[in-house]
């Protein structure tokens, strides 16, 4: 691994009218590291993603990916930087309208590197790289289980072999042993890519899978980040009440007040 | 100052939608003109908006001009005057009747769909996705639309044209007992080339407004199902007012000595 992080983030903020959801966020990710954003629901993990691939303007603080600031990019700028990316959404967002093999060439297709008949064959590698045969990619999106959704997401997410995946709640909705089959997926894929990940999730089996390090984020800033195998001895209070699913403890959730 | 307050919120928040929609608006048009385009994208939207909306344009032209021919007949027969039939039904076809109804009925028809398409691809992250594959989907999604509302409307009002004059045609001759020939004569001579061009301006407008309002109310949608209804009636109801208040001033400016 080199000195220089792959993405460094450095006093984040974004608020919603009166609600802030980041408050000077820092994080570093170094080339080829797994990092896992954990926290609960409203915390700012999606906000922190969307930040960084430009979907939503931070308030302040910067966002370098391989050194260069990308907060408040021209749209032509922004392209070129969102090739280094990809995403696994929560729901997989396919396009409804395409059969699979074109959601999952789409990138390539889309940016001339492939033509049509290429991209039908890069689908269908890709497809069996996430375990799928190649009927599939005849198939809808609508046409295929939540658990086959994802899949294709992360068939999609590899196809343009980026240096940055994302991964958005990957095993969110999905039963246990699919869930598992996700997370080994995230980790073979990222391995053979050799993609730098950044996930967020609160499925605490997950992160402990698909992590090499573990950050909490709690109240817009990162309260502790740790390498995934320590997380269960670290005496931070608000971490052990959150790995371990406890009702009391210091996060104190609205419904409760 | 309590009846200053309410008027001011909802007087600043017109003004911020319209600039909001001046805004939407030369973003796509500016999209329209700069590569890349997606000649695939445009041809589906025109066979969905030209192809696709010729029955309902065909059916409600041909029975305008039937209703028309009778109605223009009670009315004229008063004053001896039924020879003007093929006049009237010639000229409010297509300055008034061709572009207006045509308007309106792929409004409903299309305008509606765009919107209830786009606001589903925005609440389930589609749009987000396109983003994250590096394409604009500003370039994809709405620069599309645009053009093909913008070609296929006066093509679609051009057919429906025809079709009124023809349904005109079929009540004044097989109804009312008039001289095919002549009926048609006095319909070619009534013809003037700058009627029929009008209407092809005013369908050129109304299809730029149908696909403006269905992109622009559906990819500013917010809020899961509930938004993306709302974004679909809200780009019905303006793209028919706008409709109807263009045709106005179009008229006027074509019309007025």
């Amino acid at each position: 691994m080199t000195d220089t992080p792959k993405i460094k983030i450095r006093d984040l903020h974004k608020a919603f009218g009166p609600k802030v959801v980041l408050d000077g966020l820092d994080l570093d990710v170094m080339p080829g590291e797994s990092v896992v954003i954990i926290g609960g629901s409203g915390t700012g993990k999606s906000v922190t993603l969307k930040c960084t691939l430009g979907l939503m303007q931070p308030d302040s603080g910067t966002i370098e990916v391989d050194g260069e600031n990308v907060v408040g990019l021209n749209s032509r700028d922004r392209e070129r930087v969102n090739h280094k990316f990809s995403m696994l959404f929560q729901s997989a967002a396919l396009f409804d309208s395409l059969p699979v093999w074109e959601n999952v060439a789409f990138g390539p297709i889309a940016d001339k590197t492939v033509n049509r008949k290429q991209g039908k064959e890069l689908a269908i590698e890709k497809l069996a790289q996430v375990g799928m045969p190649p009927e599939v990619g005849d198939l809808f999106p609508s046409e295929l289980s939540g658990g086959m959704q994802k899949r294709v997401g992360l068939a999609r997410a590899i196809a343009g072999d980026p240096e940055i995946i994302f991964f958005d709640e990957p095993t969110t909705g999905l039963d246990p042993i699919m869930a598992d089959v996700i997370n080994d997926l995230i980790v073979k894929i990222t391995k053979e890519v050799g993609a730098t990940g950044l996930s967020i999730t609160h499925d605490m089996a997950s992160a402990r899978k698909i992590a090499d390090r573990i950050a909490m984020l709690y109240q817009g800033k990162i309260i502790w980040q740790g390498p995934a195998a320590t997380i269960d001895e670290c005496d931070n209070e608000y971490v052990q009440q959150f790995i371990n699913g406890r009702a009391d403890g210091p996060i104190e959730m609205a419904v409760r007040k | 100052m309590n009846i200053l307050q309410p008027i001011g919120h909802y007087v600043l928040k017109f003004f911020k939608s319209v600039g909001a929609l001046v805004l939407f608006t030369f973003t796509a048009l500016s999209h329209c003109l700069r590569p890349p385009f997606y000649p695939r994208a445009i041809l589906r939207q025109m066979i969905e908006i030209g192809y696709f909306s010729l029955p309902v344009v065909g059916l409600t032209t041909i029975f305008a001009g039937m209703v028309l021919a009778l109605q223009s007949y009670t009315g004229f027969s008063r004053f001896s005057a039924e020879g003007a039939i093929a006049n009237v039904v010639i000229i409010s076809i297509t300055r008034e009747l061709g572009p207006v109804l045509a308007g309106l009925m792929v409004t409903g028809r299309i305008g509606a769909s765009m919107a209830a398409e786009l606001g589903t691809m925005r609440v389930t992250e589609q749009v987000d996705a396109l983003t994250t594959l590096s394409t604009n989907p500003f370039k994809y999604l709405i620069a599309p639309r645009l053009i093909a509302g913008i070609l296929m409307l006066p093509l679609l009002v051009l057919v429906g044209d025809i079709i009124g004059v023809l349904g005109g045609y079929l009540v004044a001759v097989y109804q009312l007992g008039f001289n095919a020939s002549n009926y048609i004569q006095s319909s070619w001579e009534a013809m003037v080339a700058m009627d029929v061009v009008s209407g092809l301006v005013k369908a050129t407008v109304f299809g730029f407004i149908i696909s403006l309002m269905g992109c622009y109310h559906g990819y500013t949608s917010k809020g899961g199902a509930q938004g993306v209804g709302k974004a679909t009636t809200d780009s019905v109801v303006s793209a028919s007012i706008l409709i109807l208040c263009f045709n106005f001033i179009l008229t006027v400016l074509f019309f007025e000595k």
